[in-house]
């Protein structure tokens, strides 16, 4: 095992990223995609923070864009979850094979 | 091999065997747990990396926050002990071998690639130093962002009421 750096966490970031992807992918219940978009999420803010410390150390940008993401995704679930339940309420499912009324 | 090593490697296996989980286990409320252990471990690189405040972030708001509204909203849209339908084969298939072709592009590109870091003075990113940039309004501050942060949060505060609010049958 090698000493970890740059290289073994932009390879958890993008193994975290595609394990998203592959969620999103598969998933056909909106609550697990919404899970699956958390986890892309997670990557490109463990990216950000990876590259800020060891190419930039010296600057703080990368913490911030960590930071603001956090909030934006706060925002976005809190708002996803809303429309899911508002979902149920009318379709009684929040299977996405349900929803389609705006599909043709 | 030392400790500090160690505890690396058992962040990110923590990290990555709980994400495959999440995305893989077919009862939704397990989903929800490992993803949030999955997340713990994100913290945790984030502490091995020096970087607290945005650790001590991610805690509370990740694990605080989206996950508890996450488990809420399951209890109220999942009838309990319910498995979550099994998908077609091929399409899992054919995702698994988009996803791993991607990653194996994605990791050829950066292997390939050499990273020169910059030479400029280690600043720590103390909560001090995070609180002068983030409300400082000169050159590299980002008063402007953090306003329209917060903006953005009560625009989705208000949303998330008008959205969610049940629509008050006739009375007359």
């Amino acid at each position: 095992m090698t000493e970890p750096g740059l290289y073994q966490i932009l390879f958890i970031s993008a193994a975290l990223f595609f394990i998203g992807v592959y969620g999103f992918l598969t998933r056909r219940n909106l609550i697990t995609m919404l899970m699956s978009v958390e986890l892309i999420l997670n990557s490109v803010n463990l990216n950000f923070i990876a590259f800020n410390k060891y190419l930039w150390p010296g600057r703080m940008d990368g913490l911030f864009f960590a930071v603001f993401i956090v909030a934006i995704a706060a925002a976005e679930a809190a708002v996803a979850i809303a429309i899911i339940i508002n979902l149920y309420r009318s379709h009684k499912s929040i299977d996405v094979k349900n929803a389609e009324e705006l599909k043709y | 091999m030392n400790g500090s090593t160690i505890i690396f490697y058992l962040l990110a296996a923590l990290t990555l065997i709980c994400g495959i989980l999440s995305v893989s286990t077919r009862q939704i409320f397990r989903a929800a747990i490992y993803l949030l252990f999955s997340l713990i471990g994100i913290a945790g690189i984030y502490f091995w990396l020096d970087y607290q405040f945005i650790a001590a972030v991610q805690i509370v708001v990740y694990v605080g926050g989206i996950v508890v509204l996450i488990i809420f909203s399951i209890f109220l849209t999942q009838q309990a002990g319910d498995k979550l339908s099994k998908q077609k084969i091929g399409r899992k298939i054919f995702s698994a071998l988009a996803v791993f072709c991607g990653f194996a592009l994605t990791m050829l590109q950066v292997y390939q690639h050499s990273f020169y870091p910059s030479s400029d003075i280690h600043v720590s990113p103390t909560v001090a130093n995070i609180g002068n940039r983030m409300l400082s309004v000169k050159e590299g501050g980002y008063a402007l962002p953090f306003e329209l942060v917060s903006i953005l949060l009560l625009a989705a505060l208000i949303g998330c009421i008008v959205i969610a609010m049940r629509s008050k049958p006739e009375t007359t």
